[in-house]
């Protein structure tokens, strides 16, 4: 296995744990269907919240924030629908998050959460 | 998080109009937004910003940023605006103490590098802006001296974006390797206008044009008036030379009117290097390929002026004129009668000043063989009306002052050099007739004696008594117009004033008629 995918794989189980801790319920985690793969799918109330985890060990490609662009964000949303159709679950509203995570040199990680994105 | 606000200018022609620049970062994906009227290089603005920004090692914020310009109707054209775009973005992420920008006016054009680049239109812009209340503006170091121009202006000036923003902060001066400079608007020292002869390096004489004394009397005449000018001759006679010389004779510019020049020349980017303010009457000579808007000014984008505006205060010299385009030529008509140029766009109406002294030369035929008699000329008699008519009448109404240069033997051009005077000493007499006419046209608007109103001319500036009785009989047998009436007029004073008396009499008048005709000589 490389190691962007580790660090993906551990970047995504921190934004889990954040999520937690922000008071979120994690419904789902790495759902797959046809169409391509939700990160995370969590609740927070009456809110469906589906999360795309983005994780970078620099900023020399820019932040991991920029890369999500306004295609993915249409994908994103087209997924989250496509998870309440699979689960038959009502929900009041659906929310695209983004949380983007940087790792610097000494192994600490910066964690950015950007709510409602599309 | 807060919205931030700087000051930009726009530019309309050569009116400046101030443009508040809102930056305000909200919680989303990266990303800039830059609404308001943008044109594509404003547009553009979002790349070069950015890189200018992460290259002073400033953090972009990860954030949605929009960036708004208003009012948002005015369209807003070109790269000025990037100085001010980018700290407006660093002081909304709290980059820059907001109260560091109040009452600043930003103007300049970023390089990816964060460099600051000269722009286009700098004196008019500092001009509005001290206009509309700004006492301190920052531009770029290549701009500062003609920012400074405007008095009660503080210019701050930097070469990099990253100098400017150490200086917003309060930082040290003296790590930075590009200080700000800050430099007193006008404080320069007070405009002297020199005599220094043109920039070419040999120096233009009225003397030098032997043989036609009748054609420099005529020159004298309209730089004493601001008078326009055609000259009709064959090749060889001297007319380019002549109209070059013109500027020779012109008294240097004041002050209002060599920041008027130094305005147009500024907008159309010509201004040349080291030299911030115009001080000498301009002469400009378009080829007659120049399409119209070439000479009227035009443009889609950037309304760009013309060589009718950038010959304001000074000469416009159409060489070869019936060579330009007919609706070239007509469209001129407009600045002769106004002294101004309205461009006419799509949502914006640019004004540039345009008040010069036409000099028209043309030759007599296409094949300019024939003049003064002479019958060498091949052309018919058919060819040779056609050639003239394409001056078309309503333009050459619009000429006050016409001559004919004739062939000159060789022993006119050696007995012409004793009687012909050096610019210098016709400058002087140039400058005592405008001198009289400033005098007497102190309660008006008007500064010369072209520029009187034909109403005046009837009324408050009447001519001596039995002055008119020669122009009665050109007008009974239909040689003039109503309009030429008030030319042949305004000609006449200038006569006067030339002659130091207080009022033109039946000789100035048959003389000004003379001119007018083109049968004077």
């Amino acid at each position: 296995m490389a190691d962007k995918d580790d660090l993906g794989r551990l970047g995504e189980q921190l934004a889990a744990e954040y999520l937690q801790q922000a008071g979120m319920r994690i419904l789902d985690r790495n759902w797959r269907c046809a169409e391509g793969e939700l990160d995370i799918v969590a609740a927070e109330r009456r809110v469906l919240v589906a999360c795309e985890v983005k994780t970078r060990s620099g900023l020399g490609f820019g932040s991991p924030l920029e890369a999500i662009s306004r295609r993915k964000r249409a994908r994103l949303r087209g997924l989250a629908i496509s998870w309440i159709r699979a689960h038959g679950v009502l929900f009041d509203e659906v929310r695209i998050d983004v949380i983007g995570l940087v790792r610097d040199r000494a192994g600490h990680f910066t964690i950015d959460h950007v709510r409602g994105v599309g | 998080m807060p919205v931030a606000r700087t000051h930009a200018i726009a530019l309309v022609g050569v009116e400046g109009h101030e443009v508040e620049i809102e930056a305000d970062i909200q919680n989303g994906l990266p990303g800039l937004l830059l609404i308001g009227l943008p044109d594509t290089a404003l547009r553009e603005a979002r790349d070069r910003i950015r890189a200018a920004i992460v290259n002073s090692h400033e953090q972009w914020p990860q954030r949605r940023i929009t960036v708004g310009l208003s009012p948002a109707s005015l369209p807003k054209r070109g790269s000025g605006f990037d100085l001010g775009i980018a700290v407006a973005i660093l002081s909304a992420a709290d980059a820059i103490p907001a109260a560091a920008l109040e009452g600043v006016a930003f103007l300049g054009e970023l390089g990816l590098d964060g460099q600051i680049r000269p722009v286009r239109g700098v004196l008019p812009a500092m001009a509005a802006a001290a206009a509309s209340g700004f006492r301190r503006v920052a531009v770029p170091h290549a701009n500062a001296a003609e920012a400074a121009l405007v008095p009660g202006l503080r210019v701050l000036s930097a070469n990099s974006l990253r100098g400017l923003l150490g200086w917003l902060r309060g930082e040290a001066v003296g790590e930075e390797a590009d200080p700000v400079q800050i430099t007193e608007g006008g404080t320069e020292p007070s405009l002297t206008p020199l005599r220094t002869g043109r920039s070419t390096g040999c120096r233009l004489d009225l003397a030098d044009v032997l043989g036609q004394p009748t054609a420099r009397r005529a020159a004298e005449i309209c730089a004493a008036g601001g008078h326009h000018l055609s000259m009709l001759g064959p090749p060889g006679a001297g007319k380019t030379m002549l109209a070059e010389r013109i500027p020779t004779v012109l008294p240097g510019l004041d002050r209002t009117a060599a920041l008027e020049v130094t305005s147009i020349h500024s907008v159309a980017g010509v201004l040349p290097d080291g030299s911030p303010l115009l001080t000498e009457p301009p002469f400009c000579a378009p080829h007659h390929t120049a399409t119209k808007a070439a000479i009227v000014g035009g443009g889609s984008g950037m309304i760009h002026p013309g060589a009718a505006s950038l010959a304001h205060r000074g000469c416009l010299f159409l060489d070869e004129a019936p060579e330009f385009g007919r609706d070239v030529l007509d469209a001129l008509r407009q600045p002769l009668e106004s002294g101004e140029v309205v461009v006419a766009r799509l949502g914006t109406i640019a004004r540039f000043p345009a008040r010069f002294t036409l000099v028209l030369a043309a030759n007599p035929c296409p094949c300019a063989k024939g003049s003064g008699g002479r019958a060498a000329c091949e052309c018919s008699p058919a060819e040779r009306r056609r050639y003239l008519a394409r001056l078309s009448g309503p333009l050459l109404d619009r000429v006050d002052v016409k001559v004919e240069f004739l062939p000159v033997s060789r022993s006119e051009l050696l007995s012409d050099r004793k009687f012909a005077e050096p610019s210098a000493k016709v400058a002087d007499r140039v400058a005592a007739a405008r001198q009289r006419a400033a005098d007497r046209l102190r309660d008006t608007p008007w500064q010369l004696n072209g520029e009187i109103p034909g109403s005046e001319l009837r009324g408050r500036f009447r001519p001596a008594p039995g002055a008119f009785t020669p122009l009665e009989r050109a007008i009974d047998l239909g040689q003039i117009s109503a309009r030429g009436l008030h030319r042949v007029l305004r000609v006449a004073w200038t006569l006067a004033d030339l002659a130091e008396v207080s009022r033109p009499t039946a000789d100035h008048t048959s003389y000004a008629l003379g001119l007018w005709l083109g049968v004077s000589g």
